[in-house]
């Protein structure tokens, strides 16, 4: 057949049509995938895998529903990997250096290799985001990590054995609750409904949707629309 | 670039006319244009591919033709080969299904102090939750009102929803907001703490609220990190394949598949929440999908064996804008986001054949019409599409817009060479939304007692159409809501005796007795795409 490419599947052999993904091509091999299968879409990290072309040193990182394969590609599935995320209580915790020292002091020891970032199947540059996290500047690294889909492929590349989508998940949480400006008219929206200041109207509504279908309607289709 | 050239010179058709495109304002339809056009070319008004149920609670009403066989299947089991006397797991509230809403729910159990765990036939965050792009509307500006985000919503849905179910949406909407942000969840803020908030199709203010293109994933992993912080048990990849009743005919556990080792389990719990989600996996009327891989119609099946009703299980959305090229991401989401940012939607002779924020039913139609009726559409490789206009994002708001607000579309087509700050893209409607489901009261209560449901598996809140940005809202707001009053009720239940499956033995036979002759089993649990034919 035409338009076909060798892969190795776990290394074993199979010829499959160009154009497919990685997953894909595993389902037209034969495969009924439980684990490593997730969204399909390329925001879940359920199927992060490695692979390397046959012939070439470097080793890739990569989505398996989002990559396409080529000729070659000696292809091992990472279904799970064992990140190590640390407990904590997210009202008792506070945004400031010491927390990162003390729920993954590990980040201190790396070694600046940039195997993470040259792992990342979201293309992120993970070794500047934990270097944020490092200096307690969390909010560039909740920016910086913010397309991250906890894959887990830039741990499984770590000589320091740092879990860096773990870290960056502490770091965005920190940055959502505490960093961030609070927002007045939702705190301000949130108590007028608190003190009933829309109750008669919503009652009102809900009357007339069972006893005057046609006002609700003509409410509908005539209204202002925001610009 | 497109790697067929015929696209890359359709593609300057639509430039040329972007100029002209880009400030005009389309007219929005008429309430009986839109009725016509449903009519005529809606998927869900598509003869021949509904069928009548025969058997259980919704017996004679018509539910698409693939869910219909698996509601009509037998079990997994044979009911008296599962010892019930002796529970692997013992537990105050039962969770199915790790997404938002069960997760929220689960959060809201271990505040109100009982024992919650949740069980997922993948990992927890494998869910539709996670791939929700666009946002989640909450009426918090000032120059909005919980009054009329339900207008909005209750005239979106076609005027079906229960009014009691859309109150309660629109009022707690804020409210699951500010829970959110305080759990972490970041959101699209101004320096001064204002939302960032945009229209949605149908919208009559800007009050999506959204985490670039990321909003769903955003929510779901702090949500998950939560549930983790708080030692709440998770027992991944295992499925509840029937609900467990009690001698009294309450909700009182589930039978479960350890979808590895496909070890039978049995947990026992005084009060269970189905939060499944819905069934873009099921590929209904041939339709590709957007939704996640365990999105199969569980919940529904198991509800439904155990009793419980559906409410407009024949309604689906069919999101307007699935890519229709490449054939990699074929069905893929292109979040609704793209059109509230500017983009419009534009024909193979560059025309804007309506306006982009029309609801999301209308829009598919319209989609349908302009590449069927009118055959202004563009073939490609797996059928056909149209243009959805994305430069014209940059173009009226600005270089840097894209990468900023929806930084997941330019990545997902970048991996195939095409670049949609200077490309436009080619979409068709792919199976999005289950808008119906399993009938649901303001409790979150089945009719089942002791049976409560949550989230895309539960119907009545969106009616026959959801609004962008209500389906995160659901999730959270009856998710917590479900969590609250399942926790409330598991407080004032001693621990279930007499656990039976009579009721599955029972379906099964009404099914004989109905004269149906099938080998299928269900719940699906997972579609099945290994290629067969070698």
């Amino acid at each position: 057949m035409d338009n076909m490419v060798n892969i190795f599947l776990f290394g074993k052999k199979y010829q499959v049509p160009a154009g497919l993904t990685i997953m894909t091509a595993m389902e037209y091999s034969g495969y009924s995938l439980v684990r490593g299968c997730g969204c399909r879409n390329g925001f879940c990290g359920a199927c992060a895998t490695i692979y390397r072309i046959k012939g070439q040193v470097e080793l890739h990182g990569c989505l398996a529903c989002q990559t396409e394969v080529e000729e070659g590609m000696y292809i091992a599935t990472l279904p799970f990997f064992p990140l190590e995320k640390r407990i904590y209580d997210i009202n008792e915790i506070k945004p400031n250096e010491q927390i990162m020292m003390q729920l993954y002091p590990e980040i201190y020891s790396c070694i600046g290799c940039n195997a993470c970032t040259k792992a990342c199947t979201q293309e992120l540059n993970v070794m500047q985001y934990i270097a944020y996290a490092q200096r307690g500047e969390y909010e560039k690294c909740a920016e910086e990590s913010f397309d991250c889909v906890m894959c887990g492929v830039c741990s499984s590349r770590c000589p320091a054995g740092i879990s860096h989508p773990q870290v960056a998940m502490l770091a965005r949480r920190l940055n959502g609750k505490y960093i961030a400006p609070e927002c007045g008219h939702l705190n301000d929206r949130v108590n007028e409904i608190g003190e009933g200041i829309f109750n008669d109207k919503m009652a009102e509504l809900m009357a007339k949707s069972v006893d005057n279908i046609q006002e609700i309607k003509d409410m509908y289709n005539n209204r202002e629309i925001e610009k | 670039m497109y790697k067929i050239d015929r696209f890359n010179e359709l593609a300057k058709i639509v430039a040329e006319k972007r100029p002209v495109n880009a400030p005009m304002e389309p007219r929005r339809m008429t309430a009986d244009e839109k009725d016509a056009l449903l009519a005529e070319f809606h998927p869900d008004y598509k003869q021949g591919e509904f069928s009548v149920l025969e058997v259980g609670a919704n017996k004679g009403e018509k539910v698409p033709t693939q869910l219909a066989s698996l509601l009509q299947g037998h079990s997994r089991i044979n009911p008296d080969d599962v010892d019930l006397s002796n529970p692997d797991y013992d537990t105050d509230v039962l969770i199915i299904g790790g997404g938002g809403a069960g997760a929220s729910a689960a959060i809201e159990a271990d505040d109100a102090g009982v024992k919650a765990m949740i069980v997922t036939k993948l990992r927890i965050g494998d869910a539709n939750t996670m791939m929700a792009e666009g946002g989640i509307q909450a009426a918090d500006k000032p120059n909005d009102s919980p009054a009329i985000h339900y207008i909005d919503a209750f005239g979106g849905g076609h005027f079906a929803a229960k009014p009691e179910l859309v109150a309660k949406l629109v009022t707690k909407a804020p409210e699951c907001i500010l829970w959110l942000n305080k759990l972490g969840v970041e959101f699209d803020k101004e320096a001064d703490g204002t939302m960032v908030t945009t229209h949605g199709g149908g919208t009559s203010r800007k009050r999506m609220h959204a985490a670039k293109d990321y909003s769903g994933a955003e929510i779901m992993r702090t949500l998950r990190d939560e549930v983790i912080n708080r030692g709440i048990p998770v027992i991944d990849f295992t499925a509840a394949i029937e609900i467990i009743l009690d001698k009294n005919g309450k909700a009182a556990g589930a039978v479960l598949l350890n979808m590895e080792t496909k070890e039978i389990l049995v947990a026992r719990a005084k009060t269970v929440v189905i939060a499944t989600g819905g069934a873009g996996r099921l590929h209904y009327q041939g339709f590709p999908t957007s939704n996640h891989y365990g999105a199969t119609a569980d919940g529904l099946i198991l509800g439904y064996r155990a009793g419980a009703k559906l409410l407009y299980a024949d309604t689906l959305q069919y999101h307007p804008t699935g890519t229709a090229y490449p054939e990699q991401i074929f069905g893929a989401l292109v979040t609704e986001k793209v059109r509230s940012l500017g983009a419009k939607l534009v024909n193979i002779d560059g025309e804007v054949f309506m306006h982009p924020l029309e609801t999301r039913d209308v829009t598919a139609a319209s989609i349908i019409r302009e590449c069927t009726a009118r055959n202004k559409g563009i073939k490609t490789e797996q059928g056909i599409g149209v243009w959805l206009d994305t430069p014209m994002i940059e173009y009226k708001n600005g270089a840097g817009t894209i990468e900023k607000r929806i930084p997941a579309m330019l990545r997902m087509f970048g991996k195939y060479g095409i670049d949609i700050r200077k490309e436009p893209i080619l979409v068709y409607p792919t199976l999005h939304y289950q808008n119906g489901g399993l009938d649901i009261d303001t409790y979150g209560s089945t009719g089942v007692e002791n049976l409560f449901a949550a989230g895309e598996v539960a119907g009545g809140i969106h009616g026959r159409n959801r609004l962008m940005g209500n389906s995160l809202l659901d999730v959270i707001v009856f998710g917590r809501n479900a969590g609250i009053y399942a926790s409330a009720k598991a407080k004032e239940t001693a621990v279930p005796e007499g656990l039976t499956l009579e009721h599955v033995k029972k379906f099964d036979s009404e099914l004989a007795s109905a004269g149906i002759v099938t080998d299928v089993v269900s719940p699906k649990l997972l579609p099945d795409y290994a290629r067969k034919d070698k």
